[in-house]
């Protein structure tokens, strides 16, 4: 039985391409490309290493998305997965991510029909368009898996049971032992992403797309009227009032004037 | 769930298309079709229909939603100490509370093991109930354990609103939780509001929002949590309207602690966790402190960041040194950590830390906007770069534009006068 | 028509760019003031792929096509255009040979580790008198028994150094003139076989360019590659294809030259006003943008046009006229534009300048594109 290596990723706008309009105040996301989320590289990655160690491991990268989403699972097949599978419905758009962890979740339990049980979930610890980091968390909770999140380090035993990884903390890391099945969520210390290989752009691609029947999904679980959380209003954030360029013939000078408006502000 | 098109009754009179609100009906032949996706349940159009060929959406099932009541804070605690982020979040918490209604409570939840003593605390901070649970299976955190007994008490206590520190714990734990009680969860909150009439408040001052379309006496009382997205290019108010609890995380050092109140006192609920060493699946083996010195950007007074104008990695020792001088800590561009020359935990901004320090000195920082989201509420931004038209420089309270290798060595050297200028300036 | 790239081609050129980016890019300046061949960045492509990509799997190749190829060449070369012809000259110079003109034993023996990029290839027809007059060759190659024995030099071979498999042009019947040449697969190890003196030159600084010494250099009979006489034909097909790899080289340097420089107007104010708020410079661009389009639309044709097994020696010769006179150009203006920082080595502008000069030179010098298209006007 092959191992199987569920990678969750996202399809996301390059954020650091996204600039806004200064004279209406709203995005401009014309031209920002779209890019595989940086933390399911590092998912991804970690998953390829395995396959790339032991035999008959086998990478399914799971996503959802607009049919556009396939270019991102063409990007993840062509660095070694094995095959992509989007899950592309109008129905579970506008999902937040409650609403979306039933539609993979309801993904995943149409890949183990298919292709037999899943062994490991691995994802990347958050999207940056969204930077919600719950998605993740959630497809353990509804598979009732274990999960550790913030991995920086990766190990897994030569039998593929057991896992230890260290768990980013803020100050530090926890060293953790946990078995499969499990789901780690995975982040950009862990390892260095590799890129596509010629081989896999060139080769055969198996990408399949389910809609929501083919995955069998409660309707009522997914899309935007079934998400709890709902968007109130959005708006781009207002810029600060420009302050005063210190100027003078020397940095000595300048340096002065510093302390003057320093104290000037109460602040020292 | 969304209205519904009667085929056989619609004439493809076109009607409901124009009168849809939310552009969510077209025309496919000669009939109506709705996508659901777009449709928000309005039901604008049953009643325009001549035809009577569209039935209402039908009405969601709704949860008491009244039997929820009071505000929780998970009050994190790691190895017996709580988190500043808890004391900021209860402090939160007792003004959300006070806005929904003079009897509603801001309650702390403390998990662990041998911890009493944090419940005073707490209550000195402006908890005004604290639900303790402990167990030496609690010791630590685990996602396992500590997500079974918060449901255990979530289900017998029934909070309104449940507020996380967006720590690697709280981000670890909430949406877990979230999951199991199938509600909503809004993460890296820096704004929360209860009051519509408030929000408007800081939706003009803080933001770009159009604000005419809300009333301000409206009686709702649900959680508005505003939070970046996209890298904080644009800022999103979540609501959380049919499901109870509402969660959020919030992010570290955006909300302010009450000041301390000495001896303050409250009630201290027990809750007995039903918890067995087999509900957990991991072991934590060890947790290991990094050797490298903690950087508690989120407390910090000042904060010297450096950035790509540095040049190169040593930089930083300059920085280093001017943060000894001014009692600052050390802090970050993306750009210098992606280049490895400093450690993540120096990161400032949206994917690093928020910080709110008295002052902030940007040094060779250009400001891209991920940065400026986790710096801009400082209280006064001090920026250097040699670039005239810097990003920076538009959210700076006082800009230097030169070489920040000779401007802060003589910043350095006048640091002590700053009061004899000042008198000197003012005379 | 259609001017659409294929999902795989642009994925190459994502690809590609990505690896540029982080791989190629941060060595670019310190390898050309060093005239250092980039040892560690080779390995790394040869493990993407980057080294076989428009051949049959069967052979150890990607399964690519020649506007993939295209791509990566110009793409690397955006950067760096001396990692650039690193794999142009393999690809097109030493393998496609191989592939096309080899017998099946030769293409089993040699294909397999040329195109994974475990070795490396180079071509051998330049002498010190036999440049665009290639018919001037004075190696020898005799019939020794079973054997074949060369003797001679060649000059200005990219990759030398480096090289594992060569192929070389030796003429058998020196009666003959063209018809006398013919083309032989030497590996670095054979006996009498040696790299002569590595050139010092203006640009490509990092490419490996050194001599080829045949002192009694004897190798089997099997090296022989196609029939004897036919060695001409090889290095005119060869050189044809070749002219796809440099063309698109040229087209890479022309685009980082014009990237970089965009990037510079914006910043850079001059009179109160950003150079790109200058509407004498913006036109300047904007004509420079446009050739860089037109050579890319040349390239990628008689690369299509090698694709589609069509006659593309004339469309070669074109793209690669047209897009080494647009390297010189944009980054001479490149230069230029950025006034004398362009001048100074901390910009990479001059580099690109000193590397966009050899596309209009090797491979067939721009006259003798010209002498190509010339002969298909008018030999009607």
């Amino acid at each position: 039985m092959a191992f199987n290596i569920i990678v969750c990723a996202k399809q996301v706008p390059d954020t650091n391409e996204i600039r806004i309009n200064p004279e209406t105040g709203t995005l401009i996301r014309d031209g920002v490309p779209s890019i595989l989320n940086n933390d399911d590289n590092n998912a991804l990655e970690t998953a390829l290493e395995i396959k790339d160690k032991y035999d008959d491991v086998v990478v399914s990268v799971i996503s959802m998305g607009p049919p556009q989403a396939q270019d991102m699972l063409f990007e993840c097949v062509a660095k070694g997965a094995d095959r992509g599978i989007l899950i592309s419905d109008r129905a579970v758009g506008g999902s937040d991510t409650w609403a979306t962890s039933n539609a993979i979740e309801a993904g995943i339990k149409k890949f183990e029909k298919e292709f037999g049980k899943v062994n490991l979930i691995l994802a990347g610890r958050q999207a940056i368009d969204g930077d919600t980091a719950q998605v993740g968390p959630q497809i353990a909770e509804k598979f009732g898996l274990p999960q550790v999140t913030y991995v920086e380090e990766f190990k897994i035993s030569d039998d593929l049971k057991t896992v230890n990884v260290h768990r980013q903390m803020e100050d530090g890391y926890e060293e953790i032992e946990v078995k499969t099945p499990c789901m780690l969520t995975c982040i950009k210390e862990l390892n260095d992403p590799r890129y596509m290989n010629m081989k896999g752009i060139f080769g055969e691609k198996e990408i399949i797309i389910w809609n929501a029947k083919d995955i069998e999904v409660d309707l009522n679980k997914v899309g935007l009227e079934a998400s709890p959380t709902n968007v109130f209003r959005s708006f781009t954030p207002a810029p600060k009032g420009k302050g005063e360029i210190l100027e003078g013939d020397t940095e000595n000078q300048i340096a002065q004037k510093l302390m003057i408006g320093l104290k000037g502000k109460h602040v020292i | 769930m969304a209205i519904k098109i009667i085929n056989d009754k619609c004439k493809g009179c076109t009607i409901c298309t124009k009168n849809c609100p939310f552009d969510a009906l077209t025309m496919e032949g000669k009939l109506a079709v709705c996508d659901e996706a777009k449709c928000t349940n309005c039901n604008a159009c049953v009643a325009k229909c001549p035809f009577e060929a569209i039935e209402a959406a039908p009405e969601q099932e709704e949860v008491d939603l009244s039997a929820y009541k009071h505000i929780w804070v998970f009050a994190e605690q790691r190895e017996g100490k709580l988190m500043n982020v808890a004391l900021e979040l209860i402090g939160e918490g007792r003004k959300l509370a006070k806005d929904i209604s003079e009897d509603t409570e801001v309650c702390a939840v403390l998990i662990g093991d041998g911890i009493d003593h944090l419940a005073q605390e707490c209550f000195e901070y402006g908890a005004e109930k604290v639900y303790m649970i402990q167990d030496p299976l609690l010791k630590n955190y685990t996602t396992d354990a500590y997500t079974k007994v918060m449901k255990q008490a979530i289900d017998e206590y029934k909070p309104e609103i449940v507020l996380y520190g967006a720590t690697h714990i709280g981000r670890d734990f909430a949406p877990r939780i979230a999951a199991r009680c199938n509600t909503g969860l809004t993460a890296d909150c820096t704004h929360l509001d209860v009051n519509i009439a408030k929000y408007i408040e800081f939706a003009k001052k803080e933001t770009t929002l159009d604000t005419s379309t809300l009333d301000p006496n409206s009686s709702d009382t649900g959680i508005k949590q505003t939070r970046p997205a996209f890298g904080g290019n644009l800022m999103a108010t979540i609501i959380c309207p049919r499901t109870r609890p509402q969660m959020s995380t919030v992010r570290p050092g955006v909300m302010q602690k009450r000041e301390p109140e000495k001896g303050a006192t409250g009630e201290i609920v027990t809750i007995k966790p039903e918890i067995k060493a087999e509900d957990i699946h991991i072991t934590i083996k060890n947790i290991v402190k990094s050797a490298k010195e903690l950087v508690s950007l989120t407390d910090a007074d000042i904060i010297c960041s450096g950035g790509r104008g540095l040049g190169d990695a040593s930089g930083f020792e300059l920085i280093e040194k001017f943060a000894k001088k001014v009692g600052g800590v050390v802090g970050s561009s993306r750009a210098c950590v992606d280049a490895g020359w400093i450690d993540h935990s120096h990161q400032v901004g949206q994917t690093g830390t928020t910080v709110k320090p008295k002052i902030y000195f940007a040094c060779g920082i250009s400001g891209a906007i991920q940065h400026l989201a986790g710096m801009q509420t400082s209280d006064i931004i001090v920026a250097i770069n040699k670039d005239a038209d810097a990003p920076i420089f538009e959210v700076a309270d006082f800009g230097i534009v030169g070489d920040l290798y000779k401007v802060i060595p003589e910043i350095m050297k006048e640091w002590d006068n700053a009061e004899a200028l000042f008198d000197a300036a003012n005379k | 028509m259609n001017f659409q790239l294929s999902k795989e081609q642009e994925f190459t050129r994502k690809m590609v760019r990505e690896f540029a980016t982080n791989e190629v890019e941060p060595l670019a300046a310190d390898i050309d003031k060093e005239h250092r061949f980039p040892e560690e960045t080779v390995a790394k492509m040869a493990n993407y792929g980057m080294l076989g990509i428009p051949f049959p799997t069967e052979y150890g190749g990607m399964g690519g096509d020649h506007i993939s190829y295209a791509i990566t060449v110009e793409e690397l070369s955006r950067v760096c255009a001396s990692t650039g012809v690193v794999c142009s000259a393999h690809t097109s110079l030493c393998c496609w040979p191989i592939f096309n003109w080899g017998n099946e034993e030769q293409r089993k023996k040699y294909l397999p580790d040329l195109l994974s990029g475990k070795k490396l290839g180079a071509f051998g027809l330049t002498e010190p008198n036999a440049g665009t007059d290639a018919s001037g060759q004075q190696t020898r190659a005799e019939k020794v028994g079973d054997k074949w024995v060369l003797n001679g030099a060649k000059v200005f071979i990219t990759n030398g150094g480096y090289a594992e498999v060569f192929v070389v042009m030796a003429m058998t019947d020196k009666s003959k003139g063209n018809h006398g040449i013919s083309a032989f697969i030497v590996e670095k190890s054979d006996k009498g076989f040696s790299i002569g003196k590595t050139e010092d030159k203006m640009g490509i600084c990092a490419s490996s360019t050194t001599e080829l010494i045949f002192q009694d250099c004897v190798i089997p009979e099997d090296r022989l590659l196609g029939n004897v006489g036919d060695g001409f034909k090889v290095a005119m097909s060869t050189l044809d294809g070749g002219r796809i790899g440099i063309a698109s080289q040229a087209l890479g340097i022309a685009q980082g030259a014009f990237d970089v420089t965009v990037d510079y107007m914006k910043s850079r104010k001059q009179f109160g006003k950003k150079l790109s708020q200058m509407q004498a410079l913006q036109f300047q661009m904007a004509d420079l943008k446009t050739k860089i389009e037109a050579a890319r639309l040349l390239v990628y044709r008689a690369a299509f046009m090698k694709d589609q097994h069509e006659n593309y020696s004339e469309a070669a010769a074109m793209a690669k006229l047209f897009a080494a006179e647009t390297a010189m150009e944009v980054t001479t203006k490149c230069v230029q534009y950025h006034g004398g920082y362009g001048y100074t080595k901390d910009y990479p502008v001059e580099r690109m300048m000193r590397d966009a000069k050899i596309t209009e030179i090797y491979e067939g010098t721009s006259e003798a594109q010209r002498m190509v298209i010339a002969a298909h006007t008018f030999k009607k």
